[in-house]
This record gives structure tokens, sequence and C-alpha cells, in this order.
């Protein structure tokens, strides 16, 4: 997935002169992921440079910048570190076009390494959309696959609104099956890892049906997508697997097709489970579906607490508690 | 607090022969009532004070980060190396401007006690640090403005009545009614839509300047924000990324001395200047008196051409002083003293230009009196025109679809729906087809 994002920048980098990458070490040394590397090197410093440690400097002077007719794509290094620039998130790229009536946009893609999973303790494992999906002005996108990474952050580099691009860092290197202690199988062997050269683009807010199934509905994005995948293969449920892709704008008309075909419906997501972006998905399937719910709909999350460090899988929402989860929705 | 250190306790009590720390909470010179003593603002001689060269290390900004650059005297004519030698019609149209300005916050301040608008904010006093301060800069260089830089539009020539097309927030509004009054926006006027977020247009505005030298463009970039905002991480921030990229971009910091109720000294000014703050990041520091129009065009000036040259950003503080009250929901009498504003040790900027156009033979009392008449008929006429698009709470607004346009480019599903309730609300709410609020 990392190269496939590396490789949706440098398409972006050369065939448009206004986009811009900046970001904590992602010039020279092209990332702590090496999301950007080579970057630099391809298309110089000006284009592609490391910023002082100032994430609301960082946002502010994209938002500036976006103003000017470019097209910055900051790095935030961890979503965790996004909080210092959220004022300049919520109330300056969100709301520009709004409050100038479209005299002035903020066209900025602000990517950030997020989730858990990769022992990185309480600052560097945090999954933050749920903030971004309730403010109005901003768009929120989390890729599943290497494909989507690339043709979905071509998008969001192309849309003229801001844009959060969250990346599920347990995934970089591959998918992941919610075992801590199971090896990750490496993209470049899976079915998935399938990346045409070029430029192509996926629209935001087209949710992506992973797998067909009739038993019952499982809403995810980013890494959960996998782990419910295996959960659901192994248990032999015949799941409707929609991955959400972007949770804003959200493809409202798959979620309400699949969960009217299958009656059932589970929500899958890292980040803590209280107003959580799955409160919003269950009170939408509920006043949407709710005649062709047999079952109430069920939220697996991860737990109300800061993210641990040692009991970082105890934490996590995997396998064990959405199977849990599965057995009681099927049994109603 | 067993696990504390013993002689560390957090209520204080016993500590032994070490002194007991103290607090110290800001306090201005002057409450209510209080005698008004301005001798301890150190006011020097004008013209007095070395001009750099514009290509200089910022470090030779040093001893102006302390001073006060200062060039109309008390013979209101012009001193020393800062004077911008101006000839006598741009010092006619800065005066105009001002004058302009002056009769526009006169009237606008009515309109809101009158209950056409809900908020106005005046410049008073305070007009040389935005309208010469602007005449400095080409018209297309980029402005990042705060809240009180009203001038710098009526300079660039925007029209009054979409001044208060927007003040009003009626069917001319181009900002479909969103903005609070006030907080405009002109892109053909260069000038950026102002935030009610404090200080967040200062990375803004280095981030365009850094735009433009990405692109090779010559343009620049000002902004302005309040002394007080200058706390906000967002202006230091952008104090680190201007100095870094050597940013085409020049950093106003108006000191008027209060922030709503809470004089300079909460944000720092009892230690050092604001100019000073330049120094530490590197960046080169005017210290300007912000009364004196021809200081203020001059240190833009010097500014702009550093930036120019990509010799460098700049932080220009203008020591001014807020006439009026903060806005039209603020009440300085009750903060502070009344005579501090007569007593002001610097003076007015209008009256100083004009006395300094009546020493140089340029102006007289017949002909400002003419001028002051004409601004305040212009005014006038432009805010019969405005008002006749509505004035705030009539109904004459922009219809109601509009509040759910530009959140996104595209309309996506969820505000479709939204749109949709609002106008069916609508005719429920308001059966006799506008809403009095």
């Amino acid at each position: 997935m990392i190269e496939a994002i590396n490789d949706a920048l440098s398409i972006k980098l050369d065939q448009d002169p206004d986009v811009i990458v900046m970001g904590e070490d992602v010039g020279y040394f092209g990332g702590v992921f090496r999301a950007t590397a080579g970057l630099q090197e391809k298309y110089g410093k000006t284009r592609v440079f490391d910023t002082p440690i100032s994430e609301c400097g960082i946002i502010g002077v994209a938002v500036g910048m976006g103003a000017y007719g470019l097209r910055p794509v900051p790095e935030i290094q961890f979503a965790d570190y996004i909080y210092p620039g959220l004022d300049q998130l919520i109330s300056e790229a969100a709301r520009l076009r709004y409050r100038s009536a479209a005299e002035y946009i903020a066209p900025l893609t602000v990517r950030s390494p997020f989730g858990g999973g990769i022992f990185g303790g309480q600052t560097h494992s945090q999954s933050p959309e749920a903030i971004f999906a309730h403010v109005s002005g901003l768009k929120t996108v989390i890729p599943s696959t290497p494909y989507d990474a690339k043709g979905l952050l071509i998008a969001a580099i192309e849309d003229n609104d801001p844009v959060i691009f969250f990346e599920p860092k347990r995934i970089y290197n591959g998918p992941f099956s919610g075992y801590y202690d199971k090896p990750v199988e490496p993209w470049k062997k899976h079915e998935d890892s399938v990346v045409p050269e070029g430029h192509y683009s996926i629209p935001l807010g087209k949710a992506r049906k992973v797998i067909e199934g009739e038993e019952l509905t499982v809403l995810a994005y980013g890494t959960m997508v996998h782990v419910a995948r295996a959960v659901c293969e192994k248990k032999g449920v015949d799941a409707d697997i929609v991955d959400l892709r972007t949770i804003v704008p959200l493809d409202i008309e798959a979620i309400e097709a699949s969960v009217r075909k299958t009656g059932r419906c589970l929500i899958v997501h890292e980040a803590t489970r209280t107003s959580g972006f799955g409160a919003e998905l269950s009170a939408l399937v509920t006043e949407r579906c709710f005649y062709h719910l047999e079952a109430p709909v069920e939220r697996v999350t991860g737990f109300d607490t800061p993210y641990p460090h040692s009991l970082e899988w105890a934490y996590f929402p995997g396998p064990v508690r959405i199977g849990e989860a599965i057995d009681k929705i099927l049994s109603e | 607090m067993a696990d504390g250190p013993s002689d560390n306790k957090q209520s204080g009590g016993e500590r032994g022969n070490k002194p007991a720390l103290q607090l110290h909470v800001p306090e201005p010179h002057y409450r209510p009532g209080d005698k008004v003593d301005f001798s301890h603002v150190e006011v020097p001689e004008a013209g007095r004070q070395p001009r750099p060269d514009e290509a200089c290390a910022a470090r030779e900004t040093e001893a102006l980060c302390y001073d006060l650059v200062r060039v109309l005297g008390e013979d209101y004519r012009a001193h020393g190396p800062w004077d911008p030698k101006l000839d006598a019609d741009t010092l006619r149209t800065m005066l105009r401007n001002f004058a302009l300005t002056r009769a526009f916050d006169e009237r606008m301040f009515r309109g809101q006690r009158q209950g056409k608008t809900s908020f106005y904010m005046k410049c008073t006093g305070e007009e040389a640090t935005s309208i010469a301060s602007s005449m400095a800069l080409a018209s297309d260089d980029m402005v990042f403005p705060s809240y009180r830089q009203q001038g710098i539009l009526i300079a660039r020539g925007y029209p009054l009545v979409e001044m208060i097309n927007q003040i009003y927030s009626n069917r001319g509004d181009k900002l479909k009614g969103r903005q609070l009054p006030i907080m405009y926006s002109s892109r053909e006027h260069s000038f950026f839509s102002i935030s009610g977020n404090l200080a967040t247009q200062t990375p803004q505005a280095v981030g365009w300047a850094m735009a433009s030298a990405i692109k090779g463009d010559s343009r620049i970039a000002a902004t302005w924000v309040g002394e007080g905002s200058t706390a906000e991480g967002d202006f230091h921030s952008a104090c680190t990324f201007a100095t870094v990229y050597n940013a085409p971009v020049i950093l106003n910091v108006i000191n008027n001395q209060w922030a709503i109720s809470s004089f300079s000294g909460f944000a720092g000014a009892e230690r050092t200047t604001f100019a000073a703050r330049a120094l530490g990041y590197g960046l080169a520091g005017l210290r300007v008196d912000g009364n004196d129009p021809l200081a203020c065009y001059a240190a833009q000036q010097w500014a702009a051409n550093r930036a120019r040259a990509n010799a460098g950003p700049t932080l220009v503080e203008y020591f001014t002083y807020r006439a009026e009250g903060h806005s039209t929901s603020d009440d300085p009498s009750g903060y502070r003293s009344a005579q501090e504003r007569e007593e002001w040790p610097l003076g007015d900027p209008v009256m100083r230009l004009k006395k300094h156009l009546m020493a140089l033979g340029e102006w007289d009392e017949q002909r400002d009196e003419a001028m002051d008449a004409e601004c305040a008929d212009q005014v006038k006429k432009a805010t019969k025109e405005a008002e006749k698009n509505g004035i705030l709470g009539h109904g004459l607004h922009h219809p109601f679809r509009t509040m759910f346009e530009d959140v996104f480019e595209e309309l996506p599903w969820h505000l479709k729906e939204q749109s949709e309730q609002a106008i069916r609300e609508r005719e429920t709410k308001f059966p006799e087809g506008l809403p009095k609020q």
C-alpha cells in the first residue's frame, strides 16, 4: 500500500505542477513510513519538502497555498498528532469555501497514518476519523487496499474540497486477519495487490463490495475490512461486506441496499465506541432500514480508553469480539 | 500525594527556608476613574531612528525593535531617513481614505445601534496601520487581514455598497449572509476572507507567500494581527515557517493596547516589545509609531521591498491605541480610564496627516470640511443604496437553499435532504413568507 501511495503522489506531482507535498521528514528522507521516498529527488525541493514540527503551521500554510491556487498534500506523521492543526482544519480549511461564498477554496489533502496494531502506544495508534466526520466541509477517506489507496488518493488530490486521507498503517505492508501473532501476508502475494500503472481514480463517496453474501451486512473501513473478512470466512458466515472507503461523503445507497437484502447489520471500526462513526452508521441504518431489520444493529469497536501499549491486543477489536457479535446477530 | 517529594506539598505550608513563590498577574496602569499619566511611554524624537538597508541581516534591526520609527515631528513636518517622501496628491488620497473610513465607521456604528445589523467594529485611531501601510503595497499583493482593517478595502477602492451589503447580510451580500458583519472577502481586491478565530490568518499568509515563491510569482503577502492574538500558537507557527523558508511575507502586529478588556500585558507586553518577537525567530523587526501615517507607510514599504527582493520576511509592530470600544458589544468605560484616549501621547493619525498637509501648504480647513462632508454624503448614499437590498432580519436575504451551498463543491445526499427539509419547514415557520429573524 505504501508503494501505491507513493505512486499516486508521483503521478499527481508529475501531472500537475500545482501539487505540493510537504510534512515532517517527507523530503530528503522520504517519510518515516517511506510514503514519499524518492519524490524530492524527482520533483525538487520546492515541490516536496520537510516542514517544521508544527501541525498548526503545516495545515495553516497549506490553507494559504490552496487559496493561492496550489494543491498541497501535507502529511501529518501520525494521526495522533493532528490535534494541534485542528483549528486550521475545522475553522479554516473546512469552512473557507462556505464563508467566502466560493471566492476562496482550500483544496488540500491531508495524509496521515492512523490506527493501531503496531505497538505504537497511546500516541501512535489512534483513529480520530469521527472528529472529522462531524465537521461540515471536510471529506474523510480511508482506503483498505493498495488499489483503492492509489485511486482514492488521486481522487482526493483532484478534489476541490479539503480531504483527510487516513492510511491504516497496520496494513501498509499487507492485509491482516486480526490475530496479533499471525504473520502478515505481504500485499505482493495478495489478490488485492494488483495496482495498475498510470493514472486512475476512484470517486469519493462510492463504497466497495468486498464479498457478496446473504446472511449479514458488515460495514467496515480500513484495517477492519480485512479482520472482519477473515472472521466471516473462518466462521463460514455468508456475509455481505461493504468497505465504505469514504465516510464523508457516505455511500448511503450501498449501505441501504445491503442491509435491506440481509436484514442484519454489524458495524466494525477500530476507533473508540462512544460517539464513534459507528454510532452514526447505526442510527442511519435504523432510520432507513428499520422494517428490514431482523436483529438489532451491533457495533464492534475499540474500547473507550486511551490506546494502551502493553495491552494493545486486549484492546484491539479482533476476531473474538467480532465473532461474538456475529453470533449474537445471527441468533436473533 | 504519598509518592511526592516530602517538601513539595500541594497545599503549600511548611517550606523550610525557601522563599514562597509568587505569581504575577498583569494589571494595566489605569482603571476607570484613574487619572492618566502616560509619561512611562517613551516617545522618541521623530526622524532620529536609523533606516537600515532593506536587504540587511535581520539582526541589524535589533535596535529598531525597541525603538519607535517616527517621521512626523511636533511641527507636523517629515523628518529623517524614514520619510517616504510622498507627493501631495498621494498624501491627499491617504487623508481622504482616512476620512472615508472614519465616516463609514461612524455611520455603520449608528446603523448597528438602529438595529440594522448585529455587530460592528470601528478602527478609530488605528486608520494609519491599515490604510497608510496597505498603500505601500502593490494592489495585487495579497492581504490576510484581521477584523479591524476595513481601511484596506476602502483604500483599494472596494465599493462601499458591497461592504454595507455584507454588514447587513442582505440579499446583495456577496457572502450570502453567512459571515458576521465586517468579515469581508474580496478576491478581486486581493483581500482574504476574514476569520473569527484569531491569528489563523497568519500561517495562511505565510503559505500564500510560499506558494507565490514556489511559482516564481512577484506578488507578496501581508497579514495583520492584534497584539493580543500574538499569544496564539498560529502566530508562532507563522513566524517559524516565515523564517525557515524566507517567505516573502510581512507580519503586521497592531499593538492597540487592548484585547477587549485585557490590556497588552496579557500578551507579554510588560517584558518586551512585540517587534522584538522577531529577533528570536531571525526575522527583521520594526517598531513603528502607529499613529504616524508616514512612518506606517515607510515601514511597510521597507518590509515590502525586502520581501520582494527575497531578502526576508519582516514583523512590524504598530504602537497605537484603540480609541473606541472593541466592538459594538463592548463598553470600554467598564475597564479603562476614559481619559486614556485623550491623553494618548501619539495623537490621532487623521489629525496628524491633516496638519502635515497644512504645514506643507497643500491643505486648509475649508477643503478639509468639504472633504468630510463629501465623505459623509458618499457613505450616506451607499447606505441608502445597500438598504434597498435589505437590512439584517428583514427577510431580504438569500434564498434558503443557499444555506446548503458551498459546504462542498457539490451537494451530497445528506445536504440535499436537509435542504429539502428547510424549504418544507419554511412554510410552517413563516406562513407570511418571510422570517422576521
